[in-house]
């Protein structure tokens, strides 16, 4: 491991008023690593993945995305930003524009590309994941799962370095779930950094080459898919695998 | 319907409504107020000013009233005092009736002797006061559409590394202006009949005009002409801001099915 990993949480806290969410995460991710994030709701998933992307300031600790201390005084937000991608689980396209205008706003806006060159690499984009002829619709025209691909194209425009997706398929029907993760799991396949928050466990450990099992705050056990799902150390790891058992998710 | 009726048999049975009839609704008098005579000045070629005066008004109160609500709604410690000063602006010009800041404006500004600034013709500053008072309304308008744009949105534009400004102008501000016309178009409606106001500063407007004729004829008909001009400008803008609402319903019913 002589590279600089993507990315490096040290000792992150974060507390919403008395709530303290986060407390105290470290965890490395390697550059074209994929790292899944699973544990109950409310366990801290997205807001870690949130702290990550600085829509959320964290309390205490360090996140060091390619070496930069991100979270030290003084740093552009907005140029982190850039170069990380984040997908919400609401989707959360702009719906008085256009999907290619949702596509091309931030390339051309925040990193200066100019129009035909942001169309192209937009239009590029949604050929590869089959949504060419959907670029002069509004997003309330498509079905949930196409928004949620096109989100996905939005952030990839940025080209960021890293992808932070966080329960990407949470607000899908179950039949729109798997086009989505076919995008993500052809991402993976091309080598991009992913910190994924899921609840699809079978996805997680098919896509991942690490599952981080969160618990109230802290990373209370990690290792690669094959020995967590099957041999998880920590008694509230199986409890929670057992019920996702239970309930026919695995 | 039963309302108009009864409010007509009222004024035709009652026993003035011969002189009624004469005074208001003489043909003979309604024609002249309308085009105007040597003595009088035509009502409607006085409502033209009405219409200047709404058109440059509603120009500089949708910008002020934007700048208002966007400076209302800066984060921040370091913007405090901007945001006091909007809403102190706010508080203060929605609190005052519109005929007072109009003589406080139209008497005061020439009182102070501040150059040409002192010199303007009245019907500048009859627009000056409009502005004032209406952007005040306009801006809270404006302010309920940024709110009424979920924060998520806001959220994924900054995610994007779009800066604050450019997530309020591209990703913010259209949805919320698109979501505030019907209301926009509400205060317009009532600018159009303030435009009214502007006359206590001497300015010959159609009520003016319709006051002159009144006055100097004894006749009233040029109130009718007045009232009528006003109301058929109004209809059209009412109406259109029915189609608006109908609209933005059949859209959101068409949002809520997807």
């Amino acid at each position: 491991m002589s590279e600089q990993p993507a990315l490096l949480l040290e000792g992150v806290h974060k507390s919403f008023g008395e709530n303290e969410v986060l407390k105290g995460i470290d965890l490395r991710v390697e550059p074209h690593e994929v790292v899944c994030l699973i544990g109950a709701s409310g366990s801290g998933k997205s807001t870690l993945l949130k702290c990550v992307n600085l829509v959320e300031p964290i309390d205490s600790g360090r996140v060091i995305v390619a070496g930069e201390e991100i979270t030290a005084e003084g740093v552009d937000a907005n140029r982190i930003r850039r170069r990380i991608g984040i997908v919400y689980q609401s989707f959360n396209l702009f719906p008085h524009m256009t999907v290619l205008r949702n596509i091309t706003l931030a390339p051309r806006e925040a990193l200066g590309t100019d129009r035909a060159e942001a169309e192209k690499n937009a239009r590029a984009l949604l050929e590869r994941f089959g949504l060419l002829d959907k670029q002069d619709e509004y997003p309330d025209r498509l079905s949930g799962g196409q928004q949620q691909r096109v989100a996905i194209v939005r952030a990839l425009a940025m080209r960021p370095h890293l992808m932070l997706l966080d329960e990407v398929t949470s607000a899908l029907d179950p039949e729109l779930v798997a086009e989505v993760l076919a995008v993500i799991k052809e991402l993976a396949s091309e080598g991009m950094t992913m910190l994924i928050a899921t609840h699809e466990m079978g996805f997680a450990r098919d896509i991942a080459d690490r599952v981080c099992f969160l618990e109230a705050g802290r990373i209370l056990e990690e290792g690669p898919p094959e020995r967590i799902f099957t041999a998880p150390e920590h008694p509230r790891t199986r409890q929670f695998l057992g019920r996702i058992i239970e309930a026919g998710r695995l | 319907m039963l309302f108009f009726a009864i409010i007509a048999v009222v004024v035709v049975l009652a026993p003035g409504s011969g002189v009624v009839a004469e005074r208001f609704f003489s043909p003979q008098h309604l024609w002249q107020a309308l085009v105007g005579s040597e003595g009088e000045p035509s009502v409607l070629g006085a409502f033209w000013l009405n219409v200047k005066i709404f058109t440059v008004s509603e120009i500089f109160i949708l910008i002020l009233a934007l700048v208002i609500a966007v400076v209302r709604g800066m984060p921040g410690p370091v913007f405090f005092p901007f945001r006091l000063v909007a809403v102190a602006y706010t508080d203060l010009f929605r609190g005052v009736p519109l005929i007072l800041i109009l003589y406080m404006i139209g008497f005061g500004v020439p009182g102070l002797d501040l150059g040409f600034i002192s010199y303007l013709p009245d019907v500048i500053y009859g627009v000056i006061s409009l502005v004032l008072v209406y952007s005040a309304y306009v801006a809270e308008v404006y302010r309920a559409g940024i709110e009424s744009v979920h924060e998520s949105q806001n959220a994924a534009a900054r995610s994007l590394g779009l800066t604050r400004w450019q997530s309020l102008r591209f990703v913010v501000l259209p949805q919320a202006i698109r979501r505030v016309i019907p209301p926009l178009l509400n205060d317009f409606i009532g600018l159009q009949k303030d435009t009214a106001l502007v006359s206590v500063l001497g300015s010959i407007e159609a009520a003016r005009a319709a006051q002159i004729y009144g006055a100097s004829e004894f006749n009233y008909a040029s109130y009718v002409v007045a009232a009528l001009l006003f109301v058929l400008i109004t209809i059209p803008l009412a109406r259109f801001t029915d189609r608006l609402i109908a609209r933005d319903k059949r859209r959101r019913e068409a949002g809520a099915l997807a």
